[in-house]
């Protein structure tokens, strides 16, 4: 063991940090619009990757409508519910999981966690959320041009992408790649940020093995995010080239209406591989936040330290690397060698082991913890039962003789979403209703947020599990109408309508919670500046919610790791990082 | 996809070193109380910016890793036909040396407090980017003129594009310069100074680099290098 004598530096000046020079603003307009301070912009993101969600979850409604009851909803048709399901994917994985995970909780909380007074590049941090909003407009517009959005599918893959067959041929399609690029640069802008000030900016005492699970799973899910992307941003230039300048990158030569093309030679398998190397990171661009968040949300409502700490910081690094030797396990029906696919099956299932380290670390942390059922806790233990669940299908899908008969069926679109949809959705209403009172000073109502709970997680339960099974008996996924083919039993339909009532019921429960975040707002109960009794830095602020600069004259000072939680011997069930170590004298005092 | 993978592993490579400076193996819990008890597992003294030019070069090369993942899959297909380079590129290339030269003598000068060094060396590093470009867009023009249209052949389309990436950047490059540039003249501090010349000459020795990669590349000249890394690899 390693014993650290007592410090007599414990009241030791603090900032051996130099004094960032702080922003300061001088207008309304630069202090709640055009804001440098990343916990504004932390919630300029988080609102508009709110808003553009809402816009996705509509889309599924319609889609679901469809589903549940073809023929029934004239005004959509085949090319509006791809057009549905393209913008419904896109908008939810990268609009709003990516930008709410990292621009809306990696701006608030890793200033505040690793006691930084602000972002490093303020100017570009605040740059970076306007080309965002800029990516969500053009994004938002093809719903308003000639041909209306694409509808080749969150993948997009050429050539159909580019073909006069899909919707959205015109503008659709170019919309898209530019708002993509967009984001792209505005998220490179964000991505330096968070990783330089985790670097760079973290107070004295802050070392890495001292920072709370959630910095360390967004601060990895941003590198990754940083490497990743560029992967996504060459395919989508690529295709622009083609769709624009004629170009035949990925584009073979096709006949089209009978008339040959211009187009020749090009691979669309080239596409997929440029588009899987961002696109398998990014499951994990946004799987490694909600690790990080779910590991304090349930140490702290858990009131015990996180059960291995280190090893959860291995497997954080360890997912981040493996996951970029993984992509190609989209693609085993592309007609790959086999040994190719042997390959990237074994990656895949060795992804397994990391993981499942985190899952029994959690369950090992709830072990004999004092489980304190509130509504953060219960998104958390929501997620975790969703999460095992999903990766559970992902076994099946990860083996190619497995994935290949599930290929394109509504299976995948059932683990997909357990896995990434739902089970991240999860994590981040736990963790608005967790870190809401930090910053708006209320807490949420709890009424509300337990209803909101229980039927978003049993919602979901009856949309999906009855997808799995629908897809096992050979649903295709991407169908508008599946009319009446043979190998389909009639009790489909019914599941089908089932699934669109338990979508529209799950919908109506977010509506609620809207209506909690802004009732509580104003009606809400004061929270304190230290409502869960937690130990990181960011309730430990001097003011709630934390002013400019975030920690009044003086930097805290961290003496200790962040799970220090019912420690024996001490006043109170938790210590938090910036109290220095007691006196032996006052040590032996306590009971 | 094998570049990529490369500088992936070159990545890979260097964060493992760093992270295996950071004591991953400390058990925090038992360590109450410290503070600087190991030095070196703060945050990182170096500049932010500095520190965040680093990361960017990452994300580019990335980028470019990318690009040249894609040329190297393309040009295997039965339509791709090689393009002859002009010659005009070798000038551009000897201009973006020359460019590189410059600032690292400005480089120099900063760290001998010879401002008028450092002014020198800015404005004939600026001055050959910028020559540099132009000569990038006359060697458009000539193979416009030759016939060699973006998309009348794979190899044309990744010319064009690549040499375009590579321009973006030193243009966004050229920003950073002239407002460094324009700290000098204003008379910043030495360290200020030094800081901002430090990083530009970095980001030129790197769009440097990626040049002559490039110009290896769509000369044919890793031809054989390429062909060696995928018998490797297959």
């Amino acid at each position: 063991m390693v014993d650290v004598p007592y410090d007599a530096r414990a009241d030791a000046p603090p900032a051996e940090v130099p004094e960032v020079e702080l922003y300061h603003p001088r207008s309304w307009w630069t202090q709640y619009v055009f804001s440098q301070d990343a916990k504004v912009i932390a919630i300029q993101y988080s609102l508009t990757a709110s808003a553009i969600g809402l816009v996705a979850l509509v889309l599924s409604w319609l889609m679901r409508l469809q589903l549940g009851f073809p023929g029934t909803f004239s005004f959509i048709d085949a090319s509006q519910y791809l057009q549905f399901i393209t913008m419904h994917g896109m908008i939810m994985v990268i609009y709003l999981l990516t930008a709410l995970f990292l621009g809306g909780f990696g701006n608030y909380l890793i200033p505040l966690m690793v006691g930084a007074r602000d972002m490093v590049f303020p100017y570009v941090n605040m740059l970076s959320y306007w080309i965002y909003l800029l990516a969500v407009l053009v994004l938002a517009s093809t719903f308003f041009v000639p041909g209306g959005p694409t509808g080749a599918g969150w993948t997009l893959y050429p050539p159909q992408a580019v073909l006069s067959g899909t919707p959205g041929q015109d503008w659709g399609i170019v919309l898209m790649l530019v708002s993509l690029i967009l984001f792209i640069i505005g998220f490179t802008m964000g991505g330096l940020n968070y990783v330089v000030t985790v670097l760079q900016a973290r107070t004295r005492g802050m070392t890495l093995m001292r920072m709370p699970l959630t910095v360390w799973g967004i601060f990895t899910a941003t590198v990754m995010a940083l490497l990743a992307f560029p992967a996504l941003f060459v395919a989508s230039v690529m295709m622009l080239f083609d769709r624009l300048l004629g170009t035949s990158f990925f584009m073979p030569a096709l006949v089209e209406m009978g008339q040959q093309m211009k187009y020749g030679g090009g691979s669309p398998i080239l596409f997929q591989h440029l588009f899987w190397f961002f696109g398998h990171p990014e499951v994990y661009i946004v799987a490694l936040p909600a690790f990080g968040i779910v590991s304090d949300l349930i140490s702290t409502h858990a009131r015990k330290n996180i059960f291995g700490y280190r090893m959860m910081v291995w497997a954080i690094v360890g997912i981040g690397a493996l996951s970029f030797v993984v992509w190609a396990h989209h693609m085993y029906v592309s007609g790959m060698h086999p040994k190719f696919g042997f390959f990237f099956a074994t990656t895949t299932l060795i992804i397994a082991i990391p993981t499942a380290i985190k899952v029994y670390n959690w369950v090992l942390t709830l072990w004999r913890g004092d489980i304190h059922l509130t509504v953060p806790m219960l998104f958390a233990l929501g997620f975790i039962i969703t999460f095992v669940n999903g990766g559970l299908t992902g076994l099946f899908l990860g083996n190619v003789v497995v994935d290949v008969p599930l290929s394109d069926t509504m299976f995948v679109v059932a683990h997909f979403h357990m896995v990434m949809g739902v089970a991240p959705i999860m994590v981040v209403l736990g963790a608005i209703y967790h870190w809401y009172p930090k910053v708006t000073g209320r807490m949420l109502d709890d009424w509300m947020g337990k209803f909101h709970f229980w039927v978003t997680f049993l919602g979901a339960y009856l949309i999906f599990f009855p997808m799995h099974y629908i897809g096992l008996l050979g649903v295709p996924r991407r169908y508008h109408d599946i009319g009446d083919t043979s190998f389909i039993p009639a009790s489909t339909h019914t599941l089908n309508a089932f699934i669109t009532v338990m979508a529209l019921i799950v919908g109506f429960a977010q509506m609620v919670f809207l209506f909690n975040l802004v009732w509580s707002l104003f009606k809400g109960r004061p929270s304190g500046g230290n409502p869960w009794r937690a130990t990181t830095l960011e309730w430990q602020t001097p003011e709630t919610p934390p002013g400019h600069g975030n920690w009044g004259k003086e930097l805290p000072v961290v003496y200790r790791w962040a799970y220090d939680y019912s420690v024996p011997g001490a006043a109170e069930d938790f210590i938090p990082q910036n109290q220095p170590r007691a006196t032996p004298a006052l040590q032996g005092a306590a009971p | 996809m094998s570049a990529i993978i490369l500088f992936m592993a070159v990545i890979t490579v260097i964060v493992g070193w760093w992270l295996s400076q950071q004591r991953l193996t400390a058990k925090p819990w038992l360590e109450e109380g410290s503070i600087d008890d190991f030095p070196g597992t703060g945050a990182v003294t170096l500049p932010a910016a500095k520190i965040g030019l680093g990361v960017f070069l990452a994300v580019a090369g990335s980028l470019f890793a990318l690009f040249i993942s894609a040329y190297s899959m393309r040009m295997n297909m039965a339509d791709w036909r090689t393009m002859p380079v002009p010659s005009l590129l070798w000038f551009n290339t000897g201009v973006l040396v020359l460019s590189s030269i410059a600032l690292q003598w400005a480089h120099v000068a900063a760290h001998r407090n010879n401002m008028d060094g450092v002014i020198v060396g800015l404005c004939a590093g600026g001055a050959s980017a910028v020559t540099f470009l132009i000569g990038q867009l006359l060697a458009w023009q000539q193979l416009r003129a030759a016939g060699y249209f973006v998309a009348s052949n794979p190899a044309n389309s990744f010319f064009y594009m690549m040499t375009a990436a590579h321009g973006l950047h030193l243009m966004g490059g050229l920003v950073a310069l002239g407002r460094a540039t324009a700290r000098v003249w204003r008379g910043a501090e030495m360290a200020q100074v030094r800081l901002s010349v430090e990083l530009c000459t970095i980001y030129w020795h790197f769009l440097l680099l990626v040049w002559l990669v490039l110009l290896g590349l769509l000369t044919g000249w890793t031809d054989d290098f390429v062909d060696i890394c995928r018998r490797l690899l297959t």
